[in-house]
């Protein structure tokens, strides 16, 4: 087998991996946010699952979602309303942006998947009572949890899985950090789907396969000669693995990112002292925002500017869902912070499909001859 | 003065001009607070005003001033050049056209004056904290934020405890901000004044319910204003028991709104203010009147919540529960009752490409009304002040049809 095909199996053929992982019993809930506490529902017993809303037909979101909806939003709902999601045994909303609230509203009123909740988390987070009010949300989530599923979530159990994803967490750092030492020992595909692969893979499976894959990578050498040009990539999802390839095609390479489905999935390690909730809380708290948080006017564009300088970064591409208002809104001032530095960045707007291929290269070949 | 003029005259609402006085005082006032060592802070509309009232800040709403934007029909214009700095197209037509009056002090009244302190409340959407953010770092002034955690299926009591501190942490901030105690006393009379203002405003509004209605939404919209940026001051107080006076004084003189009405119509959203003066004379022309809206009750719809003997700790939950802070089934709920209390024979949705909390969910609130009430309904879409988004012509013939429907039904 080649060296990934565990990982792009899964990140391609979700459906598939999933109803085989239900053959063992084990209930499943969905989600799409990455403030979602995963190591809550895992410690619940159930299989937490990262949407990715990959439909591209959307006859049935469109009689809920207006046309200035996310692709995001209306492909998790179509596949909900479709029967195709038909695996899933609930789902979480976590609160984030305007659309992803409406849409919690109506997965609500019009599917019924048997486990359902909002986790109603603060907006700020730079304030000793939205740190509380995080941490009695979340313990309000593990007793909705426990209700709904009819299980009991331990102190022990949660800690456990904490371990679990410190582990699973700290290895797709590690191995984004070895990519980015040495770029070209894995392709931006593989990382894509090993990172996609780490949210919907049984959690188990992960935490002896990850260090394997870093054990492969570990003082690899990058096979090209020629030097490429080091890209990051900000924005929420990306569910185009095509785009790696065309930007290496184009003389780049992509060694850091800030996305919800990259970076800001793993950054944070969870404390494993004290109480679990609250390190669980303390971890959004600390960890880099998606900009329907706030933390400091400011605090996105320094991230930005730290890990540009931390990964030696030459061009950054801003990877926008159209309709994202939260990502919208800081493009202007992200760009602004950049040009400060000297960074040159692009802007990619998608809808649900990308760009025609060739059209694409010629953007990723002009932006990269800039750097 | 022709008969028509008399007529079209006779049905004018005669607080139009009071109104326009205490709007050009107030914005006068915001502009000279500099000369006259005020403090100006920058709140969203659906944020808790009162405390500001009471440490005697001068509140200034930037939506508000979207409206006159709109109004003036600059929006277009500001909202391009929005998208030259790089603001997508698709964002917020208020936030827009905001961020770039602050850059250029352009836009209506030369500007809005510049903020000491920013005030954001997230009850209304997830664009003000965005937008607030961005004022913050161009003004570099303090920025305090009110979350509102929204309430799905109800209040939580984790939400209740954190909304009520950050009452307290919102005093404080503005202690500090003014460099003076907080008026525990002025504020009780402020609070008296804010319930007893939405209630007059509740009144007026509730004039509608008679057959003609003495007023449209139109009209409404116009006669929000105080109700939002004078909320909590006697001013207000003054002006809407006039303007209810005024209001049942037409019902008893039989005076309507529009000259021959025989379809009455609830209308949804923000209001398309470029095109306020058009679509009233299209909807009076088809002799409906556009009765209620769910727009401009929103500022007294949360008087269940409110205690004027305790309005701090009331006003907690007030404004978290408002209308655009709450699940889809509960506003269908409120819908489904205006339809009622309206006596209503249609409902035109305004689906709003600017307020995302607003219009998604429509469809569903559609669906409900047409089953539960079976009404017809029409959908109109926009960007509210940005007039590059409208198509009159797509507008008209779906109007038209809809007027169409109502007309075979009655």
């Amino acid at each position: 087998m080649e060296r990934f095909d565990d990982f792009h199996e899964a990140a391609s053929d979700t459906e598939a991996y999933i109803r085989n992982l239900k053959e063992s019993g084990r209930k499943v809930l969905g989600y799409m946010c990455s403030y979602t506490p995963e190591e809550i529902i895992y410690a619940a017993g159930a299989h937490p699952l990262r949407l990715f809303g990959a439909e591209t037909n959307s006859a049935l979101a469109d009689a809920h979602l207006q046309s200035y909806t996310c692709s995001l939003a209306r492909g998790v709902l179509e596949g909900a309303l479709s029967g195709k999601l038909n695996y899933l045994d609930g789902m979480v909303f976590p609160h984030t942006c305007d659309t992803v609230q409406r849409l919690s509203d109506i997965w609500r009123l019009n599917t019924d998947f048997g486990f359902f909740t909002d986790i109603v988390l603060p907006v700020k987070l730079d304030t000793e009572s939205a740190k509380e009010y995080m941490n009695n949300v979340l313990c309000k989530f593990r007793r909705d949890l426990e209700k709904g599923m009819g299980v009991t979530v331990t102190d022990e159990t949660l800690k456990e899985s904490i371990e679990t994803y410190n582990t699973i967490r700290g290895c797709l750092k590690a191995i984004y950090e070895l990519r980015s030492e040495e770029p070209g020992i894995l392709t931006g595909g593989d990382v894509h789907a090993i990172v996609k692969g780490s949210m919907i893979m049984d959690r188990k499976y992960l935490l002896k396969r990850l260090p394997e894959v870093i054990e492969t990578l570990r003082g690899a050498k990058a096979p090209s000669d020629t030097e490429k040009k080091r890209v990051a990539l900000v924005g929420s999802i990306c569910n185009h693995p095509d785009i790696y390839a065309i930007i290496e095609q184009s003389g780049g390479v992509v060694v850091w990112d800030d996305l919800c489905t990259g970076s800001r999935y793993f950054e944070g390690e969870i404390g494993t002292d004290g109480d679990p909730i609250a390190a669980i809380a303390d971890r959004y708290i600390k960890r880099q925002i998606c900009p329907a948080k706030y933390m400091s006017t400011t605090s996105r564009g320094d991230s930005l500017v730290e890990m540009i300088r931390k990964h030696r970064v030459q061009g950054v591409i801003f990877l926008l869902l159209k309709f994202c208002d939260p990502h919208d809104f800081d493009y202007p001032y992200m760009k602004g912070f950049l040009d400060r530095e000297r960074i040159p960045s692009m802007l990619l707007e998608i809808e649900d499909h990308l760009p025609s291929e060739g059209q694409l290269l010629t953007r990723f070949e002009t932006f990269t001859h800039m750097l | 003065m022709t008969d028509a003029g008399a007529e079209k005259n006779s049905r004018k609402i005669k607080s139009v001009g009071k109104m326009k006085e205490i709007m050009t005082a107030y914005y006068i006032d915001a502009k000279t607070a500099r000369e006259t060592g005020k403090k100006v802070a920058w709140i969203t509309s659906g944020g808790p005003v009162e405390p500001l009232i009471a440490m005697d800040v001068i509140p200034v709403y930037p939506e508000n001033y979207g409206a006159m934007i709109g109004a003036s029909k600059m929006g277009g214009d500001l909202c391009e050049r929005a998208e030259e700095l790089g603001y997508s197209g698709d964002l917020c037509s208020y936030a827009r056209a905001d961020i770039v009056c602050s850059m250029v002090d352009g836009g209506p009244i030369g500007g809005l004056p510049k903020p000491d302190m920013l005030i954001c409340c997230n009850n209304i959407c997830g664009t003000v904290l965005k937008w607030y953010e961005i004022q913050a770092r161009y003004y570099n002034v303090p920025l305090f934020i009110f979350d509102t955690p929204f309430c799905h299926t109800g209040y939580a009591v984790e939400a209740r405890k954190y909304v009520r501190t950050q009452i307290d942490e919102y005093t404080r901030f503005l202690e500090k901000a003014c460099n003076k105690r907080f008026d525990h006393d002025r504020m009780k009379e402020v609070g008296r004044l804010s319930v007893e203002g939405q209630h007059l405003w509740q009144e007026v509004l509730d004039t509608a319910m008679n057959r003609p209605s003495p007023m449209t939404c139109f009209d409404a919209f116009f006669h929000l204003a105080l109700i939002v940026t004078l909320r909590g001051t006697q001013i207000a107080v003054d002006y809407y028991t006039s303007l209810l006076e005024e209001m049942r004084q037409r019902v008893a003189d039989g005076i309507s709104a529009i000259p021959n009405e025989q379809y009455r119509l609830l209308w949804d959203n923000l209001p398309i203010w470029y095109r306020v003066k058009w679509l009233s004379e299209k909807f009076a022309a088809h002799d409906a009147c556009l009765v209620a809206d769910t727009y401009t009750s929103a500022w007294c719809g949360q008087l269940k919540y409110m205690d004027e003997d305790n309005f701090l700790d009331s006003m907690a939950e007030g404004y978290t529960r408002i209308y655009l802070n709450i699940g889809v089934d509960e506003m269908i709920k409120i819908v489904l009752e205006m339809v009622d209390k309206y006596d209503v024979d249609g409902f035109v949705m305004h689906s709003n490409r600017s307020c995302k909390p607003y219009s998604l969910g429509q469809y569903d609130i559609q669906r409900a009304v047409q089953n539960e009430r079976g009404i017809p309904s029409v959908m109109i879409e926009s960007h509210m002040i940005d007039e590059r988004s409208f198509s009159e012509s797509q507008a008209e013939t779906r109007i038209d049809a809809f007027m169409e429907m109502i007309k075979q039904k009655g």
